[in-house]
C-alpha cells in the first residue's frame, strides 16, 4: 500500500478530494478489464434483446418505426459524442463557477 | 475513513474479478426498449403509469426553482450528468456494452421527483435524435430510468443519510438505483413476452441475463463516478448543498 503524502492546508480542508485520482483508475479499469479479458463482439445494433423476443415470439413485428434514423453508424457517434460533450461542458462550467466562488471567498475571509 | 476507502475499492476489484472469471461470455445489448418493441397494450400501460410520477416531477421541479432560484445551476448540473453517463456506451464483462443511467446524483440531491423530469428529457432526446430507445416505448424507459431507478436511489441514500457512512449511502444507492433500472426493463420485457415454456419467469431470466448482468459493472462505475462529482460539491458546493439539506425532508 502506498502512503499518500499529507497535503496542504488549503487542499487538506477539501479533504474530498484526496480519494477522487482512486475513483478514476478504478472506473478506467471497470471499462478495460472487460476488453482485455472477455472476448465479445461489443456489438453495435440493438441485437441481442431483439434476437431474445424473436425467439420467445417468431412472429412479433415492431409495430412503430420511429421517426428518426441516423443515417449512418458515424452521424450516430456523432450525436452521442455531442451529448456526451455539452453534458460534460455544463458539468465543467457548473464545477468550476463553484470552484472559483469558493476560493474567492476564501480569499477574501483571510484578507 | 481513508482506510474504508481503501477497502472498499479492494472489495470493488475482487468482486470485479470474480465475476470476470464465472461471468458468462456472450454478446449482448443493454439498453432501453427499442421503438415498436412493446406491444400496444404494455406501451400505453407504462404511459400511463409514468404520467402522474412525470407531472409530479415537473411541480416539484417548479417548487424547487421558486424557491431557490440560486439551486438552477446544481439542478443543470444533474441533468448534465444524466446526459453525459446515459451516452457513454462502456464494455462490459458480458462482452457487450451498456450505458449507465446517471438518474442517482440528481436523486440523491434532489429527491426523486425532480429526476423524473430531467431523466425523461434524457430519454426523448435519445429517442427522437438517437433512435435509442423509442416514443412508444418512452413511458416504459421512463419508468425504469426515471421513477424506479431514482426512487430505489433516494431510498437506500435516505437508509444512509444521517449515518457517518454517508459517502457510502451515496454510492451504494446510486450503483444500485442503476442496477434496478435494467432489472426493471427486464420485467417489462417478460410481462409483455413471457417464454411459452416457463413463462414470466423464464423470460425473466433470460433478459436479465442480457440487461441486468452487463450493467452490474457499469453500476459501479456509476457509484463511483457519483461520489466523485458528490466529493467536488463537498468542496465547493457547500451553501448549495446546505440548503438542499433544509429542502429533503418535502422531497
Amino acid at each position: 500500500m502506498n502512503h499518500i503524502p499529507e497535503k496542504t492546508p488549503i487542499q487538506s480542508s477539501n479533504s474530498g478530494r484526496q480519494g477522487n485520482w482512486r475513483i478514476v483508475l478504478a472506473v478506467v479499469a471497470l471499462a478495460v478489464l472487460p476488453l482485455i479479458f472477455v472476448r465479445g463482439e461489443y456489438g453495435g445494433a440493438d441485437g441481442e434483446a431483439e434476437a431474445a423476443i424473436t425467439e420467445i415470439q417468431p412472429d412479433y413485428e415492431p409495430w412503430f418505426g420511429g421517426v428518426f434514423e441516423p443515417p449512418s453508424g458515424e452521424i450516430e457517434s456523432l450525436l452521442f459524442v455531442s451529448q456526451a460533450a455539452i453534458g460534460a461542458g455544463v458539468i465543467g462550467y457548473v464545477i468550476g463557477l463553484y470552484r472559483g466562488r469558493t476560493e474567492r471567498k476564501q480569499a477574501d475571509w483571510e484578507r | 475513513m481513508q482506510k474504508n476507502h481503501r477497502l472498499w475499492h479492494l472489495l470493488a476489484m475482487f468482486g470485479l474479478s470474480v465475476y470476470l472469471v464465472f461471468g458468462a461470455v456472450h454478446p449482448a445489448q443493454a439498453m432501453h426498449i427499442m421503438e415498436g418493441y412493446l406491444p400496444v397494450g404494455w406501451a400505453v400501460f407504462w404511459w400511463v403509469l409514468s404520467l402522474p410520477f412525470f407531472v409530479w416531477g415537473l411541480r416539484s421541479l417548479s417548487r424547487i426553482t421558486d424557491e431557490h432560484p440560486e439551486l438552477k445551476l446544481l439542478l443543470a448540473l444533474a441533468g448534465a450528468f444524466s446526459f453525459v453517463l446515459s451516452a457513454l456506451k462502456i464494455p462490459s464483462v458480458t462482452g457487450s456494452c451498456s450505458h449507465p443511467t446517471g438518474t442517482g446524483l440528481g436523486a440523491v440531491l434532489f429527491g426523486p421527483s425532480v429526476m423524473t423530469v430531467l431523466g425523461s428529457l434524457v430519454l426523448v432526446f435519445q429517442a427522437v435524435l438517437l433512435a435509442h430507445g423509442g416514443l412508444t416505448t418512452l413511458g416504459a424507459n421512463m419508468f425504469s430510468m426515471a421513477i424506479a431507478g431514482p426512487w430505489v436511489a433516494y431510498g437506500i441514500y435516505r437508509l444512509f443519510a444521517n449515518s457517518r457512512r454517508q459517502k457510502f449511502g451515496i454510492f451504494l444507492a446510486t450503483a444500485l438505483g442503476s442496477l434496478v433500472t435494467y432489472i426493471i426493463t427486464s420485467i417489462q420485457l417478460a410481462l409483455a413476452f413471457p417464454a411459452a415454456s416457463g413463462g414470466f419467469i423464464a423470460a425473466f431470466a433470460k433478459f436479465a441475463g442480457i440487461f441486468a448482468l452487463t450493467q452490474i459493472p457499469l453500476s459501479i462505475s456509476e457509484g463511483l463516478l457519483t461520489v466523485l462529482v458528490w466529493n467536488w460539491l463537498r468542496s465547493y458546493a457547500t451553501d448549495e448543498l446546505q440548503t438542499l439539506k433544509l429542502l429533503r425532508p418535502q422531497a
